[in-house]
């Protein structure tokens, strides 16, 4: 072969509608808004080289290496439905491109440089498809559902837990006392905010003692196992594990960590020490809206989550699809399939756009949280099942005579609605009925559905389904 | 105390029970039965009564034989389980009879 310096069309190289998807290629679907005149096959090609092999122009260094096995390769194209102005193209990746284990090393190459070319007016990575073969180098969940329910010995139901309110500026003791009135009302877990990591108002050290008392003292209270998500995301991973190492000694069962403001590094390391240690990992995940709700530039969330479900986490955020933050019903079932299932089958009506095999690994608590109170339980068990937290903030904090009977207010909700369900009742048709039957012999779950009758938080979606918009 | 999933309801009429039963046997869940004197309930085994009832769909069968165990047990938190053989997890636990 001879070299030729200068510049070649991507797709002279990138592009191959003929080529066979390999079982062991990690495949990824863009959908991609050209920029005027750049015909469709050269701007997925040119995605495809940019996101592997290529650049912008030849080198001779390229006759040094085989890039027919390594470059990627675009090999599909089409529509986006209701759209015209832009289409999905589909890439495969040898998967010796990416280094074993590395959700960093997967994301540095796919949602790199790519995303900021100039022959690209806006690109969005709809979904991935981890080849088992790589889904077998990662962690994964360190511990998983089943090994939780057995942890905590709750099986059966969905678990409860809400957020501490107000987020910023309690001392830790008075957090601490928030902490044990809701766990000892009904609630399963509690969870710092996000925002709080170590402030003035509130170092580390004093809350995860003030909480862990509280802990303990509800569990030996009502005889159920309990927790408190003490948030060890950290200015740098050495705080964050001497923040893990501490909560461990505790006796805590659970610490949480941000996974995108924190990094995926630090998420994978810390899930490695979870299993390591015997501590739930739940994962909450701010800046993810940055990342995920414009519907024609950025990342999935569908792809976040099962970055996540490598990196390792036993809970993840997924939306709510009925509270207060955004979030689409049938992407919504999509996603929570892909954190929960071992195997989920392409789907385009819940925005699945591949098989995707988990193999063994085990899979996560979607977690619904935000805006969402006792009127709202009936549509949350119909909609997530029992493999799933619900947390209610202002909705246990909020009601009228404190968080422990709000707590117990909500958990008289979740057991009324377990037992509906069980009995073959359809939920969210009769949900009322069965929230008011419960009320009455429950007075703090009257009180709860009397404050809470009239929010709703009906906006419409803005990232909606291509295939929805469309209709 | 409480003891896990629906301790926070009104106890179960015998017909409530009974529709319970019914959906751990139209899941393909394994009935099972446990017991275990109050002041040892938090602890992660209880006492098996016999062994899980493999195979049994009879739903008036499977309550009379948690109604055997709190006969024998009088004292005792008697305990219904769903084992759930897929996904290797308990579908459903339930405390049936307070001691």
């Amino acid at each position: 072969m001879k070299y030729h310096a200068g510049v070649k069309q991507y797709r002279q190289t990138y592009w191959q509608p003929d080529y066979r998807v390999k079982d062991t290629d990690l495949l990824a679907c863009f959908k991609i808004t050209p920029q005027p005149g750049v015909e469709r096959e050269e701007a997925a090609a040119a995605v495809a080289a940019e996101s592997s092999t290529g650049t912008w122009t030849t080198v001779w260094t390229d006759l040094l290496t085989d890039l027919e096995h390594y470059k990627g390769r675009a090999y599909r194209i089409e529509d986006v439905p209701g759209d015209p102005g832009r289409f999905y193209a589909f890439v495969a990746y040898p998967i010796d491109l990416f280094e074993e284990g590395s959700v960093v090393n997967v994301l540095t190459s796919l949602v790199g440089n790519v995303f900021g070319f100039k022959a690209i007016r806006a690109l969005r990575l709809e979904d991935v498809r981890f080849p088992i073969a790589y889904v077998k180098t990662c962690g994964g969940p360190p511990h998983g559902i089943q090994v939780e329910r057995d942890k905590l010995d709750k099986y059966g139901r969905p678990l409860l837990g809400c957020t501490i309110k107000p987020k910023l500026g309690l001392s830790a003791k008075n957090y601490g006392r928030a902490v044990y009135e809701c766990l000892r009302g009904g609630l399963d877990f509690t969870k710092d905010d996000e925002n709080v990591s170590s402030q003035p108002f509130m170092r580390w050290r004093e809350r995860f003692s003030y909480v862990m008392e509280a802990v303990k003292k509800a569990e030996a209270e009502t005889g159920e196992r309990k927790g408190h998500y003490l948030n060890v995301t950290a200015p740098t991973p050495e705080e964050m594990y001497r923040r893990a190492a501490f909560a461990k000694s505790l006796g805590a069962p659970i610490v949480m960590h941000d996974y995108l403001t924190g990094g995926f590094c630090a998420n994978t390391g810390l899930a490695n020490w979870c299993r390591d240690n015997g501590v739930l990992l739940h994962i909450h995940r701010a800046m993810h809206a940055v990342i995920d709700r414009n519907p024609h530039h950025g990342i999935h969330f569908r792809v976040l989550l099962k970055a996540l479900r490598l990196s390792g986490g036993d809970h993840l955020h997924t939306g709510t699809v009925v509270g207060k933050l955004e979030g689409d019903r049938l992407a919504t079932l999509g996603w929570i399939d892909l954190l929960r299932e071992p195997y989920v089958r392409e789907d385009r009506a819940r925005g699945i756009f591949f098989d995707q095999d988990w193999g063994s690994m085990p899979g996560a608590l979607a977690v619904a949280s935000g805006g969402i109170h006792v009127w709202h339980v009936p549509a949350l068990l119909a909609i997530f099942g029992d493999d799933a937290v619900f947390q209610f903030g202002g909705g246990t904090l909020g009601h009228p005579w404190g968080n422990a009977a709000g707590a117990c207010a909500n958990r008289v909700a979740l057991e009324a609605c377990v037992q509906a369900r069980n009995e073959g009742r359809a939920l969210e048709r009769e949900g009322a009925d069965i929230l008011a039957a419960a009320a009455r012999s429950c007075p703090e779950l009257e009180v709860a559905m009397q404050t809470w009758k009239e929010v709703k938080f009906e906006f419409d979606v803005v990232d909606k389904l291509d295939a929805a918009a469309a209709a | 105390m409480k003891y896990g999933t629906f301790s926070y309801l009104p106890e179960m009429t015998p017909q409530q029970l009974r529709r319970q039963i019914d959906y751990i046997v139209a899941r393909g869940w394994t009935a099972a039965i446990e017991h275990a004197d109050p002041a040892q309930a938090t602890h992660t085994y209880w006492q098996m009564w016999k062994l899980p009832l493999f195979g049994e769909k009879s739903v008036e069968r499977i309550l009379a034989e948690a109604e055997a165990c709190r006969r024998a047990h009088p004292a005792h938190q008697v305990r219904l389980i769903g084992y759930d053989s897929l996904r290797q997890t308990q579908g459903a636990a339930l405390v049936v009879f307070h001691a």
